[in-house]
């Protein structure tokens, strides 16, 4: 269980204008350190990678930003406009969601008995105010946002690509479309930062490129900060405009994609010193 | 769909049928099948025989099981038997054949113009029929059914909605009774001036006007109740409301000088409406009280379609899907929950005032646990999520053991709904007519994919 001797990087330098901003993160389960000090910023506007093996603390990050994980020592500022700095620490998953963070799950979570259509509704009325009472008399109001949660859902259908399958059940589509859809279901909750964890984990070749344009059109058109967590490096070198690398828990590079490639730690990390297991000692991701 | 392609010519031909080949040709699990049908038989044979007392102590056995009425049950369990094993055999080929006609029956049920009109005729039916009944079943429409119909269709906002096992309910029930009974007291004891407490009111009510302040009431009792324990998940969330509703029947049951203890309260007076133009007064009379109770079960059943249909109701079916991506999603799980139990709990109070009035007398065995439970049996059996399912479930699970009192002993009548919920449970879990999304998460559940509620702690997430 002892993590190699590298030197901590920190992915902040250089980042003017951060939409997220997290200061030596650190996060224990028991006698497991799942991150370590760990000190990254995610431009606004950029396509930021994280990668790692297996356990490197890929997820934990994600999860302590959506504060599902709380972690022990270190700060979280979320910027959803430039000068506006909210801490994140200690606040509920929903709130952050609110503020403008979203997700998309390692295991797809999606609400499997309902439709691809509900789904994304779900995520639209995340912004509506119709409460019990107005549901119950169907107001003028409840009606109105109903109108405006289907037009939206079937846009960012649209936009996902899903548009025909909008009424079947989000159990039956396959998984490449289930993926889209988990991203058109964060979308709906208009984000400032799309988190996206192995988006292309499970998915073929075709669905891939699909992926790809996908995610850079949600960077460009809809002008989202992105955060990726990906295992296939073709994707994350492609689209990512810096990459940050996690092993133990720790950063250990950060920097444009071709340069973090040819840095000598990260390629130890995935290679694997002589005496190294991979990741026997790894901390839960 | 194959190798059975053409099974009534084979079986029923002139060439190949005997004992001997239907025999040889079942499986194990045919006579396995075979075996639970003969226990089956035995069990019913048991249940409708004689029962046993002190002289004879195996006459209950030796009385259904070892006289000749036994073969009857073992030919009804062949009968049944038979029915399986072809039902089994030929399943494919029955669905196959069957496939043109169940698209058309979900394309007619799915249909919103025959939902409104099957509506309408159960709402005529419920109008008309009544005034026919005898004085027994009037009392049981309005007495049993009304209430507990009102009582299940709130529950199923909390369980079947929200997925939040509650076993307290009836505490709700009891808090609006008891608020009826407190408020349709006087301030002062002038003859005449009838406080159902010992306790006196600032001041008097019509009955009438304790529903919305029943509902209040129950509305923060609920709030009070939940906003500590609903962060509890499935399995502690019961016990915890089961544990408040024995609270809420002793506390009642104790506090005498406030409550009348086990005597109850009693002399609750009848509605009475009197707006000048538009005079009514309740009396004995059972008709009155059951179109009112009509009236407030249609109404709150409207409003709850509503709230299903709408941003809430969906809310709750993400949460009791997957909280997690729930709340990822942007839905405060907390606040939605709590809104469940407070809509089921101010229901619940709706009922208790109607039961107040209408029997004038409410005492704290009129809350005991059986009474949760089977408002969420009636709800289980129903379909859980399902508002025509609560109906359904409340009204056909009283009306059974009443029309068991005629035929059956008193101490045997729950035999057979007890029997009628395990075989039920067994073969059709999604109850008699499941709401559409409930179906399809316990279709998923069985193939592996997720729970079907929200009871089980989800998955990759520390407790906090």
């Amino acid at each position: 269980m002892t993590a190699p001797p590298v030197e901590q990087v920190d992915a902040v330098s250089g980042i003017e204008d951060p939409v997220v901003h997290v200061a030596n993160l650190t996060l224990r389960f028991g006698g497991v350190t799942s991150l370590a000090d760990v000190s990254l910023a995610v431009a606004r506007g950029e396509i930021l990678a994280v990668i790692g093996p297996n356990g490197a603390g890929k997820t934990s990050l994600f999860n302590c930003l959506t504060g599902v994980y709380v972690g022990e020592k270190g700060t979280i500022s979320f910027l959803p406009r430039p000068g506006v700095s909210v801490p994140l620490a200690g606040r509920k998953p929903h709130r952050i969601t609110q503020l403008g963070i979203a997700r998309t799950f390692q295991n797809i979570r999606l609400f499997n008995a309902l439709t691809a259509i509900e789904n994304v509704k779900i995520g639209v009325e995340s912004r509506q105010a119709t409460g019990p009472i107005g549901a119950m008399l169907r107001l003028p109001r409840t009606r109105r946002e109903e109108r405006a949660s289907d037009a939206r859902a079937a846009e960012l259908l649209e936009f996902v690509g899903l548009r025909a399958q909008a009424n079947r059940l989000a159990s039956a589509l396959s998984y490449g479309e289930q993926r889209r859809l988990e991203i058109a279901r964060a979308l709906a909750t208009q984000p400032a930062l799309l988190l996206l964890d192995e988006p292309a984990a499970g998915t073929n070749p075709a669905e891939k490129v699909d992926l790809e344009r996908l995610i850079r059109r949600i960077n460009v058109e809809m002008g989202l900060s992105v955060l990726l967590i990906e295992h296939d490096m073709r994707l994350v070198m492609s689209v990512a405009a810096r990459v940050a690398v996690l092993n133990f828990g720790r950063l250990i590079a950060a920097g444009a994609p071709a340069e973090v490639q040819r840095n000598p730690a990260v390629i130890e990390a995935y290679l694997g010193a002589a005496d190294d297991e991979g990741g026997s000692g790894a901390a839960p991701g | 769909m194959s190798v059975y392609e053409n099974p009534p010519a084979d079986d029923g031909g002139p060439t190949g049928f005997s004992v001997r080949q239907v025999v040889g040709s079942l499986g194990e699990s045919d006579w396995r099948r075979l075996g639970g049908c003969m226990f089956a038989a035995l069990v019913f044979a048991l249940m409708t025989g004689t029962s046993g007392n002190a002289q004879h102590l195996t006459a209950g056995v030796t009385g259904s099981l070892f006289k000749p009425r036994v073969v009857v049950f073992i030919v009804l369990g062949l009968a049944l038997w038979a029915l399986m094993t072809t039902w089994t055999r030929y399943r494919d080929d029955i669905r196959a054949g069957l496939e043109p006609f169940r698209k058309t029956k979900a394309e007619i049920t799915g249909n919103q113009w025959v939902q409104l009109g099957v509506f309408a005729a159960v709402l005529l039916i419920a109008i008309l029929v009544p005034p026919l009944l005898s004085v027994f079943w009037q009392q049981v429409l309005v007495s049993q059914i009304g209430i507990f119909v009102l009582l299940a269709i709130g529950l199923n906002v909390v369980v079947g909605f929200a997925g939040l096992l509650d076993l307290g309910y009836i505490a709700f029930y009891a808090i609006g009774a008891y608020t009826a009974a407190y408020w349709t007291g006087y301030p002062d004891s002038k003859p005449g001036h009838i406080s159902p407490l010992p306790v006196h009111p600032p001041f008097h009510l019509n009955p009438f006007f304790v529903f919305p302040l029943a509902v209040v009431v129950c509305l923060i009792a609920g709030l009070l109740l939940g906003a500590p324990t609903l962060r509890l998940r499935g399995d502690y969330l019961a016990i915890v409301t089961l544990g408040f509703g024995e609270i809420v029947r002793i506390v009642i049951n104790n506090s005498e000088s406030v409550t009348n203890g086990p005597r109850g309260a009693f002399g609750i007076p009848h509605f009475s409406v009197n707006f000048g133009f538009l005079k009514y007064k309740w009396t004995l009379d059972l008709m009155p009280y059951w179109y009112l109770l009509l009236a407030m079960i249609v109404i709150v059943f409207i409003l709850f379609r509503q709230l299903e249909n709408s941003r809430v109701g969906r809310a709750w079916t993400a949460i009791r899907e997957d909280e997690v991506a729930a709340a990822a999603t942007g839905i405060p799980t907390l606040k939605y929950k709590l809104m469940a139990f407070a809509i089921g709990a101010s229901t619940s109070g709706l009922a208790g005032v109607v039961f107040a009035s209408q029997i004038g007398f409410v005492a704290p065995d009129n809350f005991v646990l059986i009474n949760s439970l089977l408002v969420l049996v009636y709800v289980i059996f129903g379909g859980m999520g399902s508002l025509p399912g609560a109906v359904a479930g409340a009204s056909f699970l009283i009306w059974l053991p009443n029309e068991l009192r005629d035929y059956v002993a008193p101490q045997d009548r729950f035999i057979y709904f007890g029997a009628l919920l395990v075989v039920m449970m067994i073969f059709r879990p999604q109850g008699v007519f499941p709401s559409r999304r409930r179906a399809r998460e316990i279709g998923l559940a069985e193939a592996g994919a997720g729970g079907a509620d929200a009871m089980g702690a989800p998955d990759g997430v520390m407790p906090r």
